[in-house]
């Protein structure tokens, strides 16, 4: 009896979550702005808090976002990194802190058990209010950053990373990479951190994120216990608009693999892009639905040249990179980089064709429950939307506007968005000499 | 005490309640297919997995590597389906899909919103017998895998060392070859080659179909009756035992490479659940390595990354659901001005102290904390939810070990903890490997077109 009135309320319960991820949202008191999915089947929550606070963020001092949010949970209030660690350990609890190009955060995987749950939101909020910024633990940290950095240049594949968006970004706040360099990490000083954390981590600046079995009520007050110290601080101002490259450029850089890795894009598109849709089914259908996609096809179906070709759009608070990327024997390199140039400027020129559209559709479609089918997935999705400030129903209108999509309207965004004269194409590798 | 009561909270999840849990069905179809099913019903998705017990582990010498070049062929076309089809459908049914290889299994996937189940049965039924392999599309699939071993192996100094290390430690186990086997057996594959592996391995009686979503057992057996059903099974010769021998002293080796930071890699040879003499010892080394490294407080990071400060990094692994005896391993990059050879002496005094200690009980509270919440934290993904039971099915343990692990960890003591450390973390099962950096050459840029930036 007992297990078939589980059953019946597991049924409506997944009714309902997918014709809605029903998302609610309010402002704290200091303006910090709250979204709250209440999802059941498990006694667990996320909880993210999220700030404008990435590592286009960094100004000059390239890594400090990134080290700053790493250094929170080395030391707060009257705890060090051991008595930290414990507290969520003890209770069974996840926490982890991150940096991206727009965004710093903290996250909080617990039970909802009440003792388990306080105990693990406490440790939060002490994290998030009250971090030490120790001398000692900079030292340490910053020596490991810097290792990390030197063990970087041991990555062909990294390197083209950093390449490709310098020549995408030039000066621009998104040009560097979040870790920084060695001689930029090499100068930081603690206050440095201290500084960064005070001007960004501040309610004006927060955003917090609930997902998981809590009612609203309760959400309402985990959200008001986790910022309840943060001063108001000021929002900060976004990172300016992107300039496109007015040249397409080619860069190879020498290295000592056996595999060339190339990478070829522009600045493409934001989060509230006009184009949003035409790109992003666009690209689907040239290099972002895996073992289907035109360049998927060209380069490793047909021809071999490759174990993985793609591409993607990046969408950012300002024009993120599109990208496509191979990765080729050395002597292979500008095959494979004919290939990719041809199917580029082919796709630009013609078009998707019906055929292939259709078929985009239908997966894109057909697989959307599967977006957002775990709780952590879910977190994501609420996290993207409410830091992008992007319509609640974000979800639920997806699919309608995918369809809304033609042969047409992709053809004409992509030519005036990803123009392949202007491609910025590095190949990191052994030239064959 | 606060800490002992945490526990109990813990315990008292209906989770851990035999009563409440979701029960695994099982059913065995005449041809010897085992089909397992798990009901969840949080969204309206379902993974399906079909798993072979088959592996790099089961691999002859001079085609290593074959089952991994096999899993890629197995998207090349059926008589039904010719190469390219079978993406292109579940694609167009809005799914994900994909395979992977390790040392004891070859797995296939896909998610699908429920309804379509139907569809990745058929494909995969069909794919099971009556594969098509051919010359020409070896020869790029080839061409693929290298570009694929460059990618994870050739190209990364620690991946190399790593592939270098377990071909010392293990004398005469197949765990010695790497999952993706060597470059010049990988050169030397025949359609022959892939043709007999195949017919060998692939049945329904050696595979294991495992479903997991938002379905209904007796209707996912009656799909599996309909669409599996009607192929024949294989005479399957058993796989022969290749017990490693006894090891009679530590191993040690250099590998120099270009590279910036110096790295050591060591490994003891230790029992899993499959071939452990008293099982328990298996859940101990499990707890052992989560007292080492199991999350941030964990010993190796508190005491050699945060207390001494000699590493940058330090962890600690043990998996004890392979088919065969496998290594404890320990690695760490050691801190400016510090060597590998610091890094090793820290690491076995830190073994050392396991032997000699019993570790404290809020130490061992604090692991089966994490393991009893992790058990809550897995039920968010159904992709995990099967992994696991495939796993456990493949390697031979039987997937209703899957349910044992959180009791039968919460049941390992102090003392058991300090005697497996005794008995096996001990030099005379050890390998080492160290890194030995060697300059890299100062990268080039060579531009040839660059251009100025204008606003838009």
């Amino acid at each position: 009896m007992r297990s078939k009135l589980l059953l019946i309320c597991l049924f409506i319960f997944a009714q309902n979550s997918f014709s809605a991820a029903k998302i609610e949202t309010w402002n704290t008191d200091k303006g910090s702005r709250v979204y709250y999915v209440h999802t059941r089947g498990l006694p667990m929550v996320d909880i993210q808090v999220v700030f404008a606070a990435g590592s286009a963020y960094d100004g000059k001092q390239f890594g400090v976002s990134e080290l700053t949010s790493s250094m929170l949970e080395t030391g707060a209030g009257n705890w060090n990194a051991d008595e930290i660690a414990q507290r969520f350990e003890n209770v069974g609890a996840q926490f982890a802190v991150g940096s991206s190009v727009d965004r710093a955060w903290l996250s909080l995987r617990t039970l909802t058990k009440p003792e388990l749950f306080n105990e693990a939101l406490i440790t939060m909020q002490t994290i998030l209010t009250s971090p030490t910024f120790n001398q000692h633990d900079f030292d340490r940290e910053k020596n490991r950053t810097l290792a990390g950095l030197k063990h970087r240049e041991e990555s062909p594949g990294a390197q083209a990373s950093i390449a490709f968006n310098k020549a995408l970004y030039g000066d621009h706040p998104y040009a560097h990479p979040g870790t920084g360099f060695i001689e930029t990490v090499q100068k930081f000083g603690v206050e440095d951190l201290r500084n960064f954390y005070q001007q960004y981590y501040v309610a004006a600046n927060a955003m917090v994120v609930i997902v998981g079995d809590l009612t609203q009520q309760q959400a309402k007050e985990t959200a008001k216990t986790l910022l309840k110290d943060l001063p108001v601080g000021t929002t900060p101002e976004p990172p300016p608009p992107v300039l496109m490259p007015a040249k397409g450029k080619y860069q190879h850089i020498e290295f000592e693999s056996t595999q060339t890795h190339v990478l070829s894009g522009l600045p493409g598109m934001h989060r509230k892009d006009q184009d949003y849709f035409p790109l992003y089914v666009g690209n689907h259908i040239l290099g972002g639905s895996g073992l289907v996609s035109k360049l998927f096809k060209e380069i490793r179906e047909k021809r071999g040249l490759a174990y993985s070709a793609n591409s993607y759009f990046l969408p950012y608070y300002r024009k993120g990179p599109f990208r496509m990327s191979l990765q080729t024997r050395n002597d292979q390199a500008p095959k494979a980089l004919e290939v990719l140039n041809q199917t580029i400027r082919d796709y630009v020129k013609q078009g998707p064709t019906e055929q292939e559209l259709i078929a985009a559709k239908k997966n894109i479609k057909g697989g959307f429950v599967m977006r957002f089918d775990t709780n952590s997935k879910l977190t994501s999705y609420v996290s993207m939307i409410g830091f992008y400030q992007l319509p609640l129903d974000y979800l639920e209108t997806f699919p309608e506007k995918v369809d809304a999509v033609t042969v047409e309207s992709i053809r004409d965004a992509f030519q005036r968005r990803i123009k392949p004269e202007l491609l910025q194409t590095i190949a990191v590798g052994k030239s064959e000499k | 005490m606060k800490l002992q009561r945490f526990i109990i909270l813990l315990l008292m999840f209906p989770v851990f309640s035999q009563a409440a849990d979701v029960k695994v069905q099982e059913r065995i179809l005449n041809n010897g297919l085992k089909v397992l099913v798990k009901e969840d019903h949080r969204s309206p998705v379902v993974v399906t997995q079909v798993w072979y017990k088959v592996g790099s582990s089961y691999e002859p010498g001079g085609i290593t590597g074959i089952s991994h070049m096999l899993e890629h062929m197995m998207f090349k076309g059926t008589d039904k389906h010719p190469v390219g089809e079978f993406s292109r459908i579940i694609a167009e049914n809005g799914g994900n899909e994909n395979a992977f290889t390790g040392r004891d299994y070859t797995a296939y996937f896909q998610t699908l919103e429920k309804s379509r189940l139907p569809i990745s049965f058929e494909l995969e039924a069909d794919r099971m017998r009556n594969l098509h392999l051919l010359e020409s599309e070896l020869v790029k699939e080839l061409q693929v895998v290298t570009e694929e071993r460059r990618m994870r192996t050739d190209d990364k100094p620690r991946a190399k060392l790593q592939e270098h290390f377990s071909a010392m430690a293990y004398l005469n186990s197949p765990y010695k070859n790497p999952v993706i086997g060597w470059p010049a057996d990988i050169a030397a594959y025949t359609i022959k080659d892939l043709q007999q592996w195949y017919e060998r391995w692939y049945a329904p009686n050696n595979a294991t179909v495992v479903v997991v979503g938002d379905v209904v057992p007796k209707e996912v057996f009656k799909l599996a009756e309909k669409y599996f059903g009607p192929l024949k099974p294989s005479e399957l010769d058993p796989v022969k035992p290749q017990t490693e021998v006894k090891q009679l002293g530590v191993k040690k080796m250099t590998i120099k490479l270009p590279a910036k930071l110096p790295y050591i890699l060591m490994g003891y040879k230790v029992p899993v659940l499959t071939t452990a003499e008293n099982e328990w010892e298996a859940y101990a080394l499990e707890v052992l390595a989560g007292i080492l490294d199991g999350g941030n407080s964990a010993r190796l990071q508190s005491q050699l990354v945060r207390g001494q400060q000699i590493a940058v990094a330090a962890g600690a692994g043990y998996n004890l659901t392979t088919r065969l005896s496998n290594l404890f391993m320990l690695d760490a990059t050691p801190a400016k001005g510090k060597t590998v050879q610091d890094m090793e002496v820290a690491l076995k005094q830190q073994i050392d102290k396991l032997k000699t200690e019993k570790v404290t009980s809020e130490e061992l509270a604090r692991i089966k904390a994490q393991v009893l919440s992790g058990a809550i934290y897995e039920r968010d993904s159904n992709f995990y939810q099967a992994m696991q039971l495939g796993m456990y099915e493949t390697v031979g343990l039987g997937w209703q070990k899957v349910d044992e692990y959180v009791n039968k960890v919460n049941q390992i003591t102090a003392e058991q903890v300090q005697q497996v450390a005794s008995k096996y973390l001990i030099d005379d099962r050890l390998s080492i490997a160290y890194l030995d950096p060697q300059p890299m050459k100062k990268n080039q840029i060579n531009k040839t077109m660059t251009g100025g930036r204008h606003a838009q």
